[in-house]
Formats: C-alpha cells, sequence, structure tokens
C-alpha cells in the first residue's frame, strides 16, 4: 500500500518537476508546479508530516502559485518562450553533467550514509485512538510554540519586512515625483 | 520476500528528493524566463523540504519537521520579495528573458 502511494506521488512529482522546465509556457509551467507540490503533500502525509502536508497545500499549491500566475498575467509574459535556441553555446550539456553530477553525489550520499543514520529524537507522535487524532500537529506547536518560540518570532519580523519591502518596490516612481512636485 | 523489498525505505524518498533537486537545479540553469527560474527555485525548497520530513520520520525527531516550518514561511517571504524585484524589473520592458538584464553589472 505504502509502495503503490509513494509510487503514485513520485510519478507526480517527477512529471510535475520535468514539466516545468521543459514547458513553454510560463502558465502551463506553474500549472505543473502544482503537480509537484500536491505529490509532495502525498509523500508528506505517506510519512506522518500531516500538519505540514496542509501548510504545503494551503501556501504552495494555494497561495505561491496563485501569486506566480496573477504576476504572469500581470506582466503580460505569458507568451511562448522559445526553447530550441541555445543561447549560449554549450549551456544545456553543461546543465547535464551539473545536475546529474549533483544527483550522483547525493544519491551516493543516501545510500552509503544511510546506515549512519539512527534514532535520536524523543519520537514522532502518529495520530491513533490513544494520542490523539491531530497528535502531530500538537507536537509540531509544542516544539514551534515553546524550543523555538524565537525564531517563530523573528519570522513575523520577517514576513512584515517582506511585505513592507514589496510594497516599496512596486510603487510607481512616477506618481511619487509627482507628489512630491506638487 | 517482494512484499517486503516493496516497502518503501527512507533512502527511497531521499534520492526522490535528490532528482527533484536536480531537476530543479537543471531548471535555473537552462531556462532563461526568470519567473520560470524562480518555480524552479521552489522545486530545490520542495526537495529539501521532502528530505527534512524524510529524516524527521528516521530519525524520530520533530525538529525535522520543525524547520521545514520555518523554511515554507522564509519561502513564502522570499517569492513575495522575489516577485515584487521581477515587476519592478519588468514593469517598463517587453524583454522576458534574464540575459537582457544586462545595466545590471556595475
Amino acid at each position: 500500500m505504502e509502495f503503490f502511494v509513494f509510487g503514485c506521488a513520485a510519478l507526480m512529482i517527477l512529471v510535475g518537476a520535468v514539466g516545468v522546465i521543459t514547458r513553454s509556457h510560463p502558465v502551463h509551467a506553474a500549472l505543473s508546479l502544482v503537480l509537484t507540490l500536491f505529490g509532495v503533500a502525498v509523500l508528506f502525509v505517506a510519512q506522518e508530516a500531516h500538519f505540514l502536508a496542509a501548510v504545503q497545500v494551503i501556501v504552495y499549491a494555494g497561495a505561491i502559485v496563485v501569486l506566480f500566475l496573477f504576476v504572469i498575467m500581470l506582466l503580460g509574459v505569458d507568451r511562448v518562450e522559445n526553447l530550441r535556441t541555445e543561447p549560449l553555446t554549450a549551456q544545456r550539456p553543461l546543465a547535464v553533467i551539473v545536475s546529474l553530477g549533483l544527483i550522483g553525489i547525493l544519491v551516493a550520499a543516501f545510500t552509503t550514509g544511510s546506515g549512519a543514520l539512527h534514532e535520536r529524537g524523543e519520537g514522532i507522535n502518529i495520530p491513533d485512538l490513544n494520542t490523539g487524532t491531530d497528535a502531530n500537529t500538537t507536537q509540531l506547536a509544542e516544539s514551534i510554540f515553546s524550543k523555538y518560540v524565537v525564531a517563530f518570532e523573528v519570522t513575523s519580523v520577517l514576513l512584515v519586512v517582506a511585505v513592507v519591502g514589496t510594497v516599496l518596490l512596486s510603487r510607481r516612481i512616477k506618481s511619487v515625483e509627482v507628489e512630491t512636485s506638487k | 520476500m517482494i512484499a517486503a523489498l516493496l516497502v518503501p525505505t527512507a533512502t527511497w524518498y531521499l534520492v526522490l528528493s535528490a532528482i527533484l533537486f536536480g531537476i530543479g537545479t537543471f531548471g535555473v540553469l537552462v531556462r532563461r524566463n526568470p519567473l520560470v527560474m524562480f518555480m524552479c527555485i521552489e522545486l530545490m525548497l520542495n526537495a529539501v523540504n521532502l528530505s527534512f520530513v524524510t529524516l524527521a520520520r528516521k530519525l524520530n525527531d520533530i525538529n525535522g519537521q520543525t524547520i521545514v516550518f520555518f523554511v515554507m514561511v522564509v519561502a513564502a517571504a522570499e517569492v513575495v520579495v522575489g516577485l515584487g524585484i521581477i515587476v519592478a524589473i519588468m514593469r517598463n520592458r517587453s524583454s522576458v528573458t534574464a540575459d537582457d538584464l544586462t545595466e545590471l553589472n556595475g
């Protein structure tokens, strides 16, 4: 059963990822990204990270992809990019070598180093009738709001800075000059 | 025996995340539309998140899931700022490729 889930989710992830880098239309690439993000959410559920799966669907597949689509429509860059031409000579063969080498190094590290992994944490609560149906969410909340509460508060500062910076960036400079010249 | 071989171990998930990371790297290196390059960066972030969750289960440690939560928040902020920069650059410009941004060099 877990093999079936893993196979379907891996297929979704890989098809979506290949779609992102091969579709010449940016909207199609964004929709392929949704497929990949849903696949990752399925694998989160398969590994007992239920809260993160929900956040993945809401934040990534919901908010971030919608933001991408908004920007694509706003800029009017939803034109088909010609992928046949290669702007730099030997760019694509070199990129293939780099990415395949990266995959090779990572896979070698995972296969040789997996014996060195051993359990060291306090354990992850898996939802059942004894621990409650929201055991994972409760445990994650206890971790965030006790051990990492300072990081959580700093995150709010980061979000405020991001929002203010984006408003400043996307403000039209012409209107500012008109207002100051009055 | 076959049923025992077909249970996905942590290595399977880690190899999948490595492949996803490699695909994202290839996209960042090859694509020229800055929005699609950004999507490829999201692919790489998701690959790292997947490996964090996998290792959280493998090591029986909730901290792996906690850091994925923070990575998601920072990724959301990063997307907002990055798309704001792209909008600011591209507003008065008809070109859509990253190769045309050569006036950024000093």
